[in-house]
């Protein structure tokens, strides 16, 4: 059905070599993140894919056929566009029948599905407006239904929750993640934001500068970060970063603990450092501490923990939690 | 209150200049319609009498009367097709990414620059001429008789000359619009498998409509006023072939010397500019709503 395989791709635009390398399998039926900075490449990545630019070298293989000549429409994907990309003079109904109209379906067949579609996506009483009467989560929505009537090998979705506040974004997450649930299609999905990428991944691509940092299931990469950037990237608050003696003590360059991972006392412990800045969230307290010779360092505390600006506090990793780094940036095993 | 306040004042502040401006509308207006009802001509040196609805009888029921309306219509709506299709056409062409653009564009705009009478004298002596004129080269060139277009075809080469000159209007405020199409939009309707002319009807074609409403209504107000093209190439004819409204109501001031009909005609003109400009925008008006 959606299997997606690239090999050595790359793209170029004049000198620049925005995506140097890359061989990728995507299971069929998975949901593939694609997660990283922006600037990375992971829409150019996704834009590869759905054939709206062409590759500089490498093939891409869908279903098991070569698809890298393949226009876009003739690939079976759908995508969905970070700004909707509805067409603003039709109603809801004809944005999401315009590919089967293109597809030259008869409009009783279309309308139906295009129904169907809508009543998955709580759109049916929503049908005869056009995109500028509705609001950004229902425009989101329209734009998923547009994409479903398809039945494509897989789904595309470019950053599409940047443009909503975070309380519709946390909803349309769910979404998302039980329309992968009901409908089994391989979805591929790009998003700067590593929240997303760890609560709907099946599998997370962190990219950096055009290349694969690592490839895992969420709890995979939070738990074994192949280098520094991806333990850097994944988790948040950021995991704490350490250089010099302390990591040398360890043999390794760079040690990285996780700001869960750090106990923390008023007596006596590994580092000492004065709080700059404690965040009550209720559930959880997250101190930012000066330590001396390290800088800042995050910790994550219980929410009834009773620090303020200026206490000075002792912090100590758990045993066992330091993740160590080489010279290279790779973890040591 | 500061805001009723303000707003008194601001009514004061705007106040003369809307007295001018109305005055600057109402005068001449008054002025012509008091004309429209004298029977005025240059030629008769007796005081100016009151001659009831009798030029407007005159205008009217003048043969050319009906041939002007006509010959009127047919330079606005041919100018306006051939202005809208052509300049959807080249702007669709000059949006394409191509070396030159700014040279370009610059060129295509020229046009708008040159002024009526120049322009159609030089598309008059240069182009048109069926002895000296670049047609008629072309047509010796390749053996064929040269075609006098100004006496065999004349409102069609003035509706050219004309549609000439409004092109680069056209084509650069289509132009704007096509450039504030959305890109994911086009990318959008590409992965639905839209083909290259099914995304021009089905999303540049919508997209343009406010543009070529704006294109229509504003090219149909000057059109309705043509007048130097005509005055300079066929000054109306041969016979009454190319003499419009605005051209007989020019004749009748100027070239008969009565201004009583002329002013009348002028009236006539203004009521039936109102009637057209009503159903432009009763027709197409509703596009630049929301």
């Amino acid at each position: 059905m959606g299997k997606i395989v690239l090999k050595s791709v790359r793209k170029s635009f004049g000198d620049v070599h925005v995506i140097p390398s890359v061989d990728l399998t995507i299971e069929n039926g998975e949901f593939v993140v694609f997660v990283g900075p922006s600037g990375c490449g992971k829409s150019t990545l996704l834009r590869l894919i759905a054939g709206l630019e062409d590759t500089s070298s490498g093939t891409i293989e869908i279903d098991g056929k070569d698809a890298t000549a393949l226009p876009p429409a003739k690939r079976g994907l759908a995508m969905v566009f970070q700004s909707y990309a509805l067409y603003p003079h039709m109603t809801v109904r004809k944005n999401i029948m315009f590919p089967l109209k293109m597809a030259g379906m008869d409009i009783e067949a279309a309308t139906k599905k295009a129904d169907a579609a809508a009543k998955v996506l709580n759109l049916t009483s929503y049908m005869e407006r056009k995109p500028g009467q509705l609001s950004g989560g229902q425009r989101q929505r329209v734009a998923i239904g547009r994409a479903i009537v398809r039945e494509p090998a897989a789904f595309l979705f470019d950053e599409p929750l940047s443009n909503l506040d975070a309380a519709l974004r946390g909803n349309m997450r769910l979404e998302i993640t039980e329309l992968h649930h009901t409908l089994k299609t391989t979805m591929i999905y790009v998003t700067h934001d590593q929240v997303e990428a760890m609560t709907m991944a099946d599998k997370i691509v962190v990219l950096q500068a055009g290349n694969i940092e690592q490839v895992g299931s969420p709890l995979d990469l939070y738990n074994h970060p192949a280098n520094v950037f991806v333990a850097g990237f994944i988790g948040s608050p950021r995991m704490n970063l350490l250089t010099g003696a302390d990591a040398q003590a360890m043999g390794a360059t760079t040690i990285g603990v996780r700001p869960e991972h750090m106990d923390i006392s008023t007596s006596a412990g590994k580092w000492k450092g004065v709080v700059s800045v404690a965040e009550l969230l209720g559930s959880d307290t997250f101190l930012h501490v000066n330590v001396e010779g390290h800088g800042s360092m995050t910790v994550r505390a219980g929410g009834d923990v009773n620090l303020r600006h200026g206490d000075t506090v002792y912090l100590s990793p758990q045993d066992g939690k330091v993740h160590r780094f080489g010279a290279d940036g790779k973890a040591i095993a | 209150m500061a805001t009723q306040h303000s707003r008194i004042a601001a009514r004061f502040m705007v106040a003369p200049s809307v007295v001018l401006l109305f005055l600057w509308m109402i005068v001449p207006l008054v002025t012509t319609i008091y004309f429209s009802f004298l029977d005025y001509k240059l030629l008769v040196p007796k005081p100016s009498t009151w001659a009831g609805f009798d030029n407007y009888y005159y205008f009217l029921t003048d043969r050319t009367f009906l041939a002007s309306i006509l010959h009127t219509l047919a330079i606005v709506l041919g100018v306006l097709f051939i202005t809208v299709v052509g300049g959807i056409l080249l702007a669709l062409l000059m949006n394409m990414p191509f070396w030159g653009q700014g040279i370009v564009r610059v060129l295509v705009i020229a046009p708008f620059f040159v002024m009526p009478t120049v322009s159609a004298l030089v598309w008059k002596n240069m182009f048109m001429n069926p002895v000296n004129g670049m047609f008629a080269h072309i047509a010796k060139g390749l053996g064929l008789q040269p075609f006098d277009f100004l006496s065999q075809a004349p409102l069609l080469s003035i509706i050219g000359i004309v549609a000439w000159q409004w092109l680069p209007f056209a084509t650069l405020i289509l132009l704007t619009s096509l450039q504030s199409l959305d890109g994911e939009q086009q990318e959008a309707a590409e992965m639905d498998g839209a083909s290259v002319l099914s995304r021009f009807f089905y999303l540049t074609v919508p997209h343009l409509t406010r543009a070529v409403t704006v294109v229509i209504l504003i090219q149909t107000i000057f059109l309705l006023a043509v007048f130097a093209e005509i005055f300079v190439t066929t000054s109306g004819g041969p016979g009454t072939a190319t003499t419009t409204i605005s051209y007989l109501v020019y004749i009748q001031s100027l070239v008969k010397y009565d201004v009583g009909a002329g002013s009348a005609g002028g009236i006539i003109a203004v009521i039936l500019a109102n009637i057209v400009a009503f159903f432009a925008m009763r027709m197409i008006g509703k596009n630049l709503d929301a």
